[in-house]
């Protein structure tokens, strides 16, 4: 654990007017939209965050914007992880690809399609990845019915 | 649903490419149902030759709704489906999604319950190395390093057994604890076991490490420098065997890792091979952590002593009413988490197993999402097999050690 270094990256981001915690040991950030990419390259070139982590989604119905997208990154030298949050409307559910940064985001983009269909501007391969051609919704979105069916073959009678 | 018996089969996936991109070139499907490997994975490759020009890997034949099947199940009950990720060593996906619950709750685990899940941890990383390196060389012929090794590996199977109740998949992870202690004569056993593994292994090291035909298979095949493996996202034996000596053990310690006296190995090529040995070395550094946690092991509760999580004795529960509610609300409502996000890794036999939870306070998750080292592997796997012959394309994947059941969810 390198703590300077995350206060460090605090001190850089929140001067530009964002939301910037610790908590459970590393540091969450929230951003607006248009942010995303250059905080991301930030990160990646200044402060050494070389390992795409994760990307997933958190849908929250009833709330505006309705998705959060959440990305965790760790620095390979200094053993520290980074969360970046941002917030997309149901509407126009668009963010940033990582992909010209980390080749992991391709796979790990592809997923979040599927499950929440939120869209990654600058993937071009968003083909189903979990899921198959043809799928019908986005089934970790909360309005997704758990029992619904949707078989590739058709049962036997 | 509605269908026709005369429909055609829809295609699941949806190549990448369709044309080969030479004149010699050829489209060719492998999987996902391969005899070969195991593993239900599709990979499309266009051949030139014997050569692999371009490949594009497909996973998901597994999924199977892990993560929205755990926002309908408290945090305790959700237990069993945890240990269906890495089927391989479902008691390290038990305790890193434990540990993730307790940091969300606040909750410390008691020293012998720390120690245990070191222990076990490393114990289970050994059976998942063996199944991994026990594949991927019967993959290339060696049938008897495989019986060597699964001989092993099913001792410790049914050494877990009696310590839980099952072979593979356990559930012996409690949110607080452990499902109860060691049985009598557990350790001795472990003793044993670890013996026979020294005797197993050094078998295995003799037939394998400096056999012509082994290396020749794997030297130099499904190459990959420490730049690219990070860029692919690429974690623990397949980053180490690059030469980065990168593990959560040792960056990032938890459970009872800082007081360990433990190695990393790593490779030098990141190719086939490295994989092998890195994992092979894996397992002695293991088996080593393990015998200086027996020797650690302290005496005391297994489970900690708070009743937002922790069941109370039976005699309690039949006969005061305040341990009748306690039980019935932890059975019915779940342990109540307070309202918050974390993100928790640990060291899993395939790389960074993370756990991102979210809780809105109450008994039941309101996403469970995990970060599968597996997936993450097979986004950069194209990049060991392009270029390389189409008889390595097993051999890579199972050096890959994907494991369905994390990668597809």
């Amino acid at each position: 654990m390198n703590p300077n270094l995350l206060e460090r990256v605090r001190a850089r981001l929140a001067s530009e007017g964002r939301e910037a915690e610790f908590a459970h040991g590393l540091l969450a950030l929230s951003l607006p939209r248009p942010a995303l990419l250059d905080t991301v390259r930030l990160l990646k070139d200044e402060f050494g965050f070389d390992l795409f982590l994760d990307v997933t989604a958190v849908d929250w119905p009833g709330r505006d914007p309705r998705f959060d997208v959440v990305f965790h990154f760790y620095s390979t030298r200094d053993h520290v992880r980074v969360r970046l949050k941002t917030a997309v409307p149901e509407k126009d559910p668009v963010v940033d690809s990582l992909v010209p940064l980390y080749g992991s985001a391709a796979f790990m983009e592809r997923e979040c399609h599927d499950m929440y269909g939120i869209v990654f501007r600058g993937n071009d391969d968003l083909r189903p990845i979990l899921l198959y051609e043809g799928f019908q919704g986005h089934p970790l979105r909360k309005d997704y019915p758990k029992e619904r069916e949707q078989p590739l073959v058709r049962y036997r009678e | 649903m509605t269908g026709r018996a005369d429909e055609p089969l829809r295609n699941p996936v949806r190549p990448a490419f369709d044309t080969p991109s030479t004149e010699d070139g050829v489209i060719v499907n492998i999987g996902p149902s391969h005899p070969a490997t195991h593993g239900t994975l599709q990979i499309i490759a266009e051949l030139s030759g014997e050569k692999v020009v371009r490949a594009d890997v497909h996973c998901g034949y597994l999924h199977r709704g892990f993560e929205k099947e755990c926002e309908s199940h408290t945090w305790h009950t959700l237990i069993p489906y945890v240990d269906r990720l890495n089927y391989c060593s479902a008691l390290i996906n038990d305790f890193a999604y434990c540990d993730a619950v307790e940091s969300l709750m606040g909750v410390e685990i008691t020293p012998r319950t720390r120690y245990l899940r070191t222990l076990l941890s490393e114990y289970s990383r050994i059976a998942d190395h063996m199944t991994c390196i026990a594949a991927s060389v019967m993959e290339l012929g060696a049938m008897t390093a495989f019986l060597y090794l699964m001989t092993i590996r099913d001792w410790i199977y049914e050494h877990l057994a009696d310590l839980t109740g099952a072979r593979v998949t356990h559930s012996y992870g409690r949110i607080g604890g452990l499902a109860h202690d060691l049985p009598e004569g557990w350790l001795d056993r472990l003793e044993e076991i670890l013996d026979e593994y020294e005797e197993y292994v050094g078998r295995i090291h003799g037939l394998m490490d400096r056999n012509r035909i082994f290396i020749d298979r794997t030297r130099d095949v499904g190459v990959m420098s420490t730049e690219e493996a990070v860029h692919w996202g690429f974690t623990g034996p397949m980053l180490r065997s690059t030469g980065a000596a990168r593990d959560l053990r040792r960056d990032t310690p938890y459970l009872a890792y800082a007081e360990l006296d433990f190695e990393v190995p790593v490779g030098i090529n990141g190719d086939n091979y490295d994989r092998y040995y890195v994992r092979m070395r894996e397992m002695d550094e293991s088996v080593h952590m393990i015998r200086q946690l027996v020797q650690m092991l302290p005496d005391g509760p297994i489970n900690v002593d708070d009743r937002r999580c922790t069941f109370p004795e039976k005699p309690r529960v039949y006969t005061e009413i305040e341990s009748l509610i306690n039980h019935f609300k932890l059975v019915i409502d779940g342990p109540q988490v307070p309202a918050g996000e974390i993100y928790l890794a640990h060291e899993a036999p395939n790389g960074e197993l993370g756990f991102y939870l979210v809780s809105d306070g109450t008994g039941t998750p309101h996403k469970v999402h995990v970060r599968a080292p597996s997936f993450v592997h097979m986004g950069g796997l194209h990049k060991l097999l392009e270029g390389y012959q189409l008889a390595d394309v097993v051999s890579t994947f199972g050096t890959v050690n994907m494991i369905g059941g994390e990668c597809d969810r």
